[in-house]
């Protein structure tokens, strides 16, 4: 086995490295721990984050690829033909070109359960009739038996429903049993922080009585928890969600687009970040010809459609990967940097809006006093920037960056229905539904990888909105963040 | 005597917040008949604003009247609907606010928003609301008024604002007006425009008034009686006369005594030590106690009761209880020695610390699609003066006078056009940034406003060692510290502050921070920008006080700009007039002060409101001058105060008067004033 590292990968990991030294060195600073505490006491920020922490959690292990090595025998035959050094490839291993990762590995060999065309979830056939060989010559035209789907049954017809039944209340023992131990592991946690007996702790985590929402945050989980578990069970078994034209397992696809939506949301603000607060600030504070060069390049862009200027820039990348076929040893690792060059060109897009308000509240601060008195100290523009701007324009950059998300990953699927967007073989929530619009159209109709589609996205996109307004209301110093408005009820 | 035209009983409020209930107001009770000015008078947070917010019924979000009535004319306030309080407000009771900037709607034509009260309250529509706006706006004394009703609020000036909100607050024939700090955010020579026109329009329609302020002066100026108000309680109510003579609460005594006004070589200023409580907890004594000289073992237990004190006031503490025997009248503090008067300028041969000469700073006005310069804002043009080592010199005038530009030029915040600048003899040139380097350890700078001045994110030892490294003045981190707790103490604070952040300290520890990240470089001039303007009465006497002190024993000069004239009286060597961007009278402060010859110098002095006269009976100053300050933009020809100057002439619109020396010692640029010497060439 030999693990393989893709661009996006490596990016995705310096991500989650900044995210967790940005969290140490929150936790040290108090008004940013207040703010952030106001966050997690939020019910609902609370729910939306167990949601995200699935989606986050999919992604993580989606990340985490490698290549399977190949039986030496399969090796032998075509080296033997093609090389003539036949002795050196006994010494050496040879890897698979397809690239997995955990998570195939965690909801089994996405290729082991490839049918021929679509199934409706949870069909032991096929969608539509075929010619099938009866075996005494004769052929009829009948729906076929899945060779995954409930393969397991003798007598679908009469035994499905007991069976789904018996694999789903497994599941959802399952789930149950997972709640209570983290009910505990957070009953713990709080007894051992407030240093009160277990039982107290459960008994306020149970009235919502902490100080963060652990209550919603336990809700949401169940709920989540009651739901997938046992859809991964009864994946074992069937396709859940059915399959799409090629055979393939929507569920596992499902899984497997959160990765793209992630990257394309969070990738891209690592380029949009440092390109809207250097621009924005530099020209709020410096001013002058700086202040007008970048309003005029970010007028200019902001002026051109996006759809446009991404569709060019995509089929120029599309060219360049194109044409350099030798820089990548697998087809993943190609598709992996076409998603890349996306995130890059979005991000290369989007940071107008950032540039715009760090700029005008640059432009505010610039006048305050303590910047003033920084100046009478003779202290470097850079430093004031550094010290005095930033810090107190950072709000502006997290509302942006988790309001921005959501647009992101709606973006994705916009560009992916409209062609321009990820390779064909990446997998995402916008090539899904793009592949499922004709079909909509046919009678029966093809609904569930739309729905699925939908279903994951809306889920993701309304977490991150939810989280979003939180975070918002918890940093935004108009918003009154730190006294958030919640008035005790006078009994009348 | 018939039924008051106001009657507050046991008027209590609470505000339910998620964390706490806060109970701003608590058992107040007083009355106010017609005609009558009653004042409020108190620091901030003594909850002088929320007594009026509750009168209108405009509590805020969570807000409650536990107990308590108010009637006014007879009718209880608290037991009718909130549809009648919306005839009540604007109608029988008008309010006028602090900010006139804020109170209007700035996409409305003043007539619009006129006629909309006028429809509301009196039913008058079209022509006839048009009659009577106009009436109303020149009746608040805003000269050709028809033209004004079609002009936006940003057409006009702070003071006109403030008219219209009085013409505003007059359209629906209030029986009560209630005014919180109306003249606060004005000019002196504006604020006093406005009160004489408030107690003119008072004495004329024989409404109730009640006026909010923080300021004794203004108490002195216009009310009948005066209530004290503390920590949500009132603690004196007494009659103007009474109370000048001789206020009877310990707190209204602390209040005169903290007053700059007239107190030059008197030593250093009476403070209130610890602040205003918060008003959330439980009282069980005198909410006063932790803060009164006076205080004994009964403060602690019993809330005091009203008694009557000896000039016949109400006053609510336990020493005017005829059951006590205690000497009220001897302070347990000594009487702070005598200052060693030391007016004796110093030798004028020695080299002044600093030396200004014809400064100027113009700002272009750019307009149009190539942005050309079409004129220019002379916010400074051409001053000259000079400041030695350990005095300080007063910068006095009207908001948008250039003091602040002057003082931000002279440490290159803001570009200077023209002009020179000498440090100890040496030019400081703008182009040469080493040469300012090596100035910026001299020279600093604190600010007006407390709050915006301290980085938010940043530790106070940040914010103060800030300066340090970036003069590069302790590179080392242990040396650094040593120097910082050693300035933090200096002001006035702990050392174990110093890991705090800004918003945990209040308005005057802040102050006392920025004085204390100026004084980390060991300057020997600091520009003070109004350091105490934003600071309520007691507090800005310990700042006096701390800057007085760090003056003696640093031998320390101030630059000290400012609008309030008491405050210079305290504090001032030397005194700087200016208006429009030109010093018009300088010189020694007692010159200046006990003999102005300027007449902007004279109006200023006689706008100011002062507490001597308390005692008197009621004064409108007459010599108050009229008209708003002109735009910079715009500068008059000639004299630039001619034309809001009594005496102009014709000589005066053409002629350009030049600084020069007078008799009484100072430097005056008018033409009525007999100069002594030749005026200095520019």
């Amino acid at each position: 086995m030999m693990p393989v590292l893709l661009i996006s990968d490596v990016l995705l990991f310096v991500l989650i490295a900044l995210t967790v030294t940005g969290l140490v060195f929150a936790a040290r600073r108090e008004p940013i721990r207040r703010a952030w505490r106001n966050v997690l006491s939020d019910p609902i920020a609370m729910a939306a984050l167990a949601v995200l922490m699935v989606f986050v959690t999919g992604a993580i292990l989606d990340s985490l690829h490698f290549r399977r090595a190949l039986p030496p025998a399969a090796v032998v035959a075509p080296a033997a033909t093609t090389a003539p050094a036949s002795t050196m490839t006994s010494a050496k291993t040879y890897y698979s070109v397809e690239v997995e990762s955990l998570l195939d590995v965690a909801l089994g060999d996405p290729r082991a359960r490839r049918e021929k065309s679509y199934s409706a979830p949870f069909a032991h056939t096929l969608f539509e009739r075929q010619s099938v060989d009866l075996g005494d010559g004769r052929r009829a035209r009948q729906y076929p038996r899945l060779k995954y789907g409930a393969a397991q049954l003798k007598d679908p017809e009469h035994d499905k429903a007991s069976d789904i039944a018996s694999r789903a209340a497994w599941g959802v023992t399952a789930a149950l049993g997972c709640v209570c131990v983290m009910g505990l592991l957070i009953g713990g946690g709080i007894a051992r922080r407030h240093r009160i007996p277990l039982r107290v702790a459960l008994h306020r985590l149970c009235e919502g009585e902490t100080v963060l929402a652990w209550r919603a945050f336990l809700a949401s989980s169940t709920i989540l928890l009651v739901v997938l578990v046992p859809l991964l069970f009864l994946s074992m078994h069937y396709h859940v969600f059915g399959t799409d034209r090629v055979g393939n397992d929507l569920f596992h696809y499902a899984f497997k687009a959160m990765r793209t939506a992630l990257l394309i949301g969070t990738l891209t603000s690592l380029v949009t970040l440092p390109l809207g607060i250097g621009f924005g600030i530099a020209a709020g504070y410096i001013g002058g010809w700086v202040d007008d060069a970048v309003q005029y390049i970010y007028t200019v862009i902001s002026s051109i459609p996006y759809v446009l200027l991404i569709a060019a820039s995509v089929l120029l990348m599309q060219v360049v990967i194109q044409s350099h076929d030798a820089w990548f040893d697998t087809a993943a690792a190609r598709a992996d940097a076409r998603l890349v060059s996306l995130c890059l060109i979005i991000g290369a897009i989007s940071w107008t809006s950032l540039c715009r308000l760090m700029r005008a509240e640059a432009l505010k601060l610039r006048e305050l006093d303590y910047v003033q008195a920084a100046r009478a100290f003779g202290v470097t523009p850079l430093s004031i920037m550094r010290r005095h701007i930033l810090p107190n324009a950072f709000h502006i950059v997290l509302i942006t960056l988790v309001l921005d998300f959501s647009g992101l990953v709606l973006a994705e699927a916009v560009l992916s229905y409209v062609g321009v967007g990820v390779d064909a073989a990446t997998i995402s929530y916008g090539s899904m539904i793009n592949s499922a619009r004709a079909e909509l159209a046919r009678d029966p109709m093809v609904w569930w990888q739309i729905a699925t589609a939908f279903v994951f996205m809306v889920s993701l996109v309304l977490a991150a909105n939810l989280f979003a307004d939180a975070v918002r209301e918890a940093f935004d110093p108009r918003g009154q963040g730190a006294t958030r408005r919640r008035l005790r009820r006078r009994p009348a | 005597m018939s039924t008051p035209l106001l009657r507050v009983e046991a008027l209590s409020v609470s505000i339910d917040t998620a964390e706490r209930e806060i109970r701003p107001l608590d058992e107040v009770s007083f009355e106010l008949n017609e005609g009558e000015t009653f004042v409020l008078l108190g620091e901030s947070g003594c909850g002088k604003s929320m007594t009026a917010l509750s009168l209108m019924r405009l509590l805020p979000e969570g807000g409650h009247i536990t107990r308590g009535s108010i009637e006014l004319q007879g009718h209880d306030l608290c037991a009718v609907t909130e549809a009648e309080m919306r005839a009540v407000r604007g109608g029988a009771i008008a309010m006028i606010f602090q900010e006139p900037g804020t109170s209007l709607n700035p996409v409305l034509t003043i007539g619009t928003q006129l006629n909309e009260v006028l429809s509301l309250h009196r039913q008058l529509e079209g022509r006839a609301a048009f009659a009577e706006a106009e009436r109303l706006l020149n009746a608040v004394g805003i000269p050709d008024a028809a033209r004004r009703l079609g002009e936006y609020p940003m057409q006009l000036s702070g003071g006109m604002k403030q008219r219209v909100m009085i013409a505003m607050a007059l359209a629906g024939d209030p029986r009560l007006l209630i005014a919180d700090e109306p003249t606060t955010a004005l000019d002196v020579t504006i604020q006093a425009q406005v009160l004489t026109l408030l107690a003119e329009l008072q004495r004329s329609r024989q409404m109730g008034m009640l006026l909010i302020t923080h300021d004794l002066g203004v108490v002195a100026q216009v009310a009948d009686r005066v209530g004290v108000m503390y920590a949500g309680h009132l603690v004196e109510i007494a009659s103007r006369e009474q109370f000048f003579a001789a206020a009877a609460h310990p707190y209204s005594r602390k209040l005169f005594e903290a007053l700059p006004e007239g107190r030059r070589d008197a030593g250093p200023l009476a403070t209130i030590p610890g602040s205003v409580p918060p008003l959330d907890k439980v009282f069980t004594g005198c909410r006063f106690a932790d803060r009164c000289p006076h205080k004994y073992e009964r403060c602690d237990i019993e809330p005091p009761a009203w008694h009557i004190a000896p000039e016949g006031q109400q006053v609510r503490c336990h020493l005017y209880d005829p059951a006590e025997k205690v000497d009220r009248t001897s302070t347990q503090e000594a009487k702070p020695e005598i200052r060693s008067s030391n007016e004796e300028p110093l030798a004028q041969t020695e080299t002044p610390l600093l030396e200004v000469r014809n400064l100027r700073v113009h700002f272009p006005i750019k307009r149009g699609l190539l942005q050309r310069t079409v004129g220019c804002v002379k916010a400074v043009d051409g001053i000259d003066f000079s400041l030695h080592a350990g005095k300080t010199l007063a910068l006095v005038g009207e908001s948008g006078c250039g003091k602040t530009t002057t003082g931000k030029a002279l440490l290159n915040l803001i570009p200077a056009n023209d002009g020179d600048i000498l440090f100890r003899g040496t030019r400081l040139d703008p182009n040469r940034p080493q040469n300012w380097q090596a100035a910026r350890k001299q020279l600093q700078m604190v600010f007006q406003d407390p709050f915006g001045s301290l980085n938010p994110r940043m530790r106070v030892a940040e914010i103060i060692e800030e300066g340090l490294i970036a003069l590069g003045l302790e590179p080392e981190r242990s040396a650094r510290r040593t120097r910082v707790e050693q300035i933090v103490q200096q002001v006035g604070l702990r050392a174990d502050m110093l890991d705090r952040y800004p918003h945990e300290f209040s308005g005057g520890q802040r102050q006392r921070i920025a004085i204390a990240r100026a004084l980390a470089v060991s300057p020997r001039l600091i520009v003070c920008d109004e350091p105490t303007s934003a600071l309520d009465v007691s507090v800005q006497a310990q700042v006096l006080n701390l800057m007085r002190d760090l003056q003696q024993q640093l031998g320390l000069a101030y630059l000290f700009i400012t609008h309030n004239i008491s405050v210079v009286e305290y504090l001032a060597d030397d005194i700087a007039v200016m208006y429009l961007g030109r010093i018009v009278e300088y010189g020694p402060a007692r010159a200046v002060l006990n003999t102005p010859q300027h007449p902007y110098t004279q109006a200023l002095l006689a706008a100011a409101p002062r507490i001597a006269a308390g005692t008197q009976s009621k004064i409108i100053s007459a010599t108050a001058v009229q008209g708003d300050l002109p735009s910079a933009a715009k500068q008059p020809s000639g004299c630039h105060f001619h034309a809001r100057c009594p005496r102009a002439e014709a000589r005066c619109h053409v002629e350009s008067p030049e600084l020069a020396p007078c008799k009484e010692g100072q430097w005056v640029s008018c033409h009525f004033v007999q100069h002594v010497g030749e005026p200095k060439p520019s």
